[in-house]
């Protein structure tokens, strides 16, 4: 009873999320008593796979062939379930990214599995039963959820999980599975990664702000903040109904849900739906020039003030701190 | 075109969550329920696929009675049918088998459903379905057109976007950009009541996985307010708490 753990890539390279979840894997694995193996499926780098033991991974299985170089769920799904039965594992670990969302419930029915997604920490295990944690409630609260199938999968959240470099080294070797065409009759036409961008939900800084910033040529400062920090931006709901940012940057309840280590909500005033899909950022700071604006609530620190004033001088500083001219 | 719009109804956004029985119960108590937000989006793409007499919208519900308000209202904004299945929606596993053994030889060209309902957000149905009735299936989908017997889906993927092309009949969940939301109109609401809405019974469905209880998140202390002429000791405070 193995851990196997599907490692997303994008470019020819690992994601952060595939590196925490190979480390939670690992995790997993030590208190199941057993060891890891991680499933790379399309063309990654032979220095990449190898790196996977660093994160914990004993063996790495490579899957490359023309047709399966772009994402398909239904043949990595198929893929990632043959490797699950071959290399005999009980729990499956998937990152809980727009991919894996669309991967792990196929994997989770084919093989008769429980799924946990969302999954936030260690599952406790009790005998054959894993209770994985997870949020549930668009962030107002956690659900213990038990997982009483003989195999189990669980979809773990970016950010969630600290990345543990445990220096092992890994056996790469290819895996050659069975790929049925009817799996295969999706055509991707087009792939667009923003290069020069930080993705939001895997983001460790994010700068997001709201109506209070009047419309969207104030952005200019809010994009240079997030510049020096290295951050994503994301903004609250009426900014991009507005159309004043892209949806894609719409976090909250009924946006993406989001947990940096640091978030900063300028011009926001803290409703219970943005609330929702951010409150497990682990640091929030508030800049509103409203004292009683219902954010400062759930802050760790704040600054009351004006916007077009406090953020220039706040870039100002980090800019200074960073040792930046 | 023949379409199924997977609805939940799920507590309104503005709920307080708070549980009973030593956490294991969500407290239901004044809570108010609402059609989930991308479930209006799904029905109103599928309201604007078949205008004009192109083909015909069902709804489908997995749970009890009370929800029968919230079907009503998705008949009010303009669905020809709905069927509820009647048995408490246990997880994302069970719902995606109810609607998989209702959907399974009613021939719909597609299968809407929400990028994840707000409660639970499992985002698994829409996938679940896919699987179980073998067919392609987008999860989070930005915009979707049809171009002839196929979905052209543009999908959200960390950092970009991807567009791809789907043979129907497919499953995909949509988010906000796929429709403009609609909202019932007088007329619809009056032939909400006469509009078929059938409820049959549930399949049996193996439990994989159990909520055993809940945890409300650690309460924050007091913000540590800077300020506004002291940026550097903002700074100063984050570099201390090792997040820059
Ligand atoms: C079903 C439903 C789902 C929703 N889902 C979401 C969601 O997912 N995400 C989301 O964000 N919202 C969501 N909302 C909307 C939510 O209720 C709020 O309306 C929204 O979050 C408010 O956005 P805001 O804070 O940008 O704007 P406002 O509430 O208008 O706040 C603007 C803030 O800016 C401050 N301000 C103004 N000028 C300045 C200045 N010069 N300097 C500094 N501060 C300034 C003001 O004091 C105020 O606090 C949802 C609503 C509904 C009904
Ligand atoms: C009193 C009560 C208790 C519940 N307890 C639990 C529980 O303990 N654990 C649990 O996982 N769920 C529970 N649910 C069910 C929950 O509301 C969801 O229906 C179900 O879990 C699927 O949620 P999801 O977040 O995984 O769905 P997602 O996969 O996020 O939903 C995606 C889409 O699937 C469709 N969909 C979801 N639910 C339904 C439905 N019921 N009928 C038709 N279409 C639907 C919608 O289009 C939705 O947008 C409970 C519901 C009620 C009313």
């Amino acid at each position: 009873m193995s851990v196997l753990v599907y490692t997303e890539s994008a470019s020819g390279k690992f994601k952060k999320s595939a590196h925490e979840a190979v480390s939670y894997a690992r995790a997993v694995a030590e208190q199941l008593g057993t060891d890891v193996t991680a499933l790379s499926i399309g063309d990654v780098d032979a220095s990449e796979l190898q790196a996977l033991g660093n994160y914990g991974a004993s063996n790495v299985w490579s899957v490359s062939a023309d047709r399966l170089k772009n994402f398909i769920n239904q043949a990595y799904a198929s893929i990632i379930a043959q490797a699950a039965d071959q290399s005999g594992a009980s729990v499956i670990i998937i990152s809980n990214t727009f991919s894996g969302r669309g991967l792990a419930p196929r994997v989770a029915a084919k093989l008769g599995a429980g799924l946990a997604d969302g999954a936030v920490d260690l599952p406790e295990v009790t005998g054959n039963v894993l209770t994985v944690k997870k949020t549930a409630f668009s962030g107002k609260a956690f659900a213990y959820t038990e997982l009483v199938s003989p195999k189990k999968v669980i979809a773990l959240n970016p950010n969630a999980f600290e990345l543990r470099e445990t220096g092992g080294d890994a056996q790469v070797e290819a895996f050659n599975p069975i790929v049925d065409d009817r799996d295969l009759t999706t055509v991707i036409k087009e792939i667009v990664h923003a290069v020069d961008k930080v993705p939001l939900p895997e983001a460790e800084i994010v700068v997001s702000a709201g109506r209070g910033l009047k419309g969207p040529e104030n952005w200019g400062m809010i994009e240079e903040l997030a510049d020096v920090l290295g951050a994503a931006t994301a903004c609250s709901k009426p900014v991009s109904d507005a159309g004043w940012r892209p949806h894609a940057e719409h976090v909250g309840q009924t946006g993406i849900a989001i947990s940096p280590n640091l978030y900063i909500a300028i011009g926001i005033s803290g409703a219970i739906q943005h609330l929702a899909g951010v409150s497990a950022s682990k640091t929030i700071v508030v800049i509103n020039k409203d004292p009683e604006a219902p954010f400062f609530k759930v802050a760790d620190y704040g600054i009351v003030g004006d916007a077009f004033d406090v953020v220039p001088r706040l870039t100002a500083a980090i800019r200074a701190y960073k040792g930046n001219p | 075109m023949k379409i199924l719009v997977c609805i939940s109804q799920v507590p309104d956004t503005t709920s307080k969550i708070t549980f009973t029985d030593n956490n294991t119960q969500l407290n239901t108590t004044g809570l108010q329920y609402i059609i989930n937000p991308y479930d209006e989006i799904a029905l109103s793409k599928a309201l604007e696929l078949t205008e004009n007499g192109n083909g015909s919208v069902t709804v489908i519900h997995v749970g009890e009675s009370p929800a029968d308000a919230t079907i009503r209202k998705a008949l009010a904004t303009g669905a020809d049918e709905a069927v509820r299945v009647n048995a408490a929606p246990r997880d994302a596993w069970f719902v995606a088998n109810q609607v998989a053994g209702y959907a399974k030889d009613q021939g719909f060209d597609l299968i809407l459903a929400g990028r994840e309902s707000i409660d639970y957000n499992g985002s698994q149905v829409t996938t679940f379905v896919g699987e179980l009735l073998g067919i392609p299936s987008v999860n989070a989908a930005k915009k979707v057109t049809l171009e002839g017997t196929a979905a052209v889906v543009e999908r959200e993927i960390e950092g970009g976007k991807e567009v791809l092309s789907i043979p129907l009949p497919a499953a995909i969940g949509t988010s906000e950009g796929v429709a403009e939301p609609r909202i019932p109109n007088m007329r619809g609401i009056m032939s909400a009541r006469t509009k078929p809405l059938t409820v049959i019974d549930p399949v049996d469905v193996p439990v994989l996985t159990r909520v055993i209880r809940y945890e409300s998140p650690a309460p924050k202390g007091a913000v540590t307010l800077v300020d506004a002429g002291e940026t550097e000791k903002l700074v100063d405070l984050l570099h201390k708490a090792r997040v820059i």
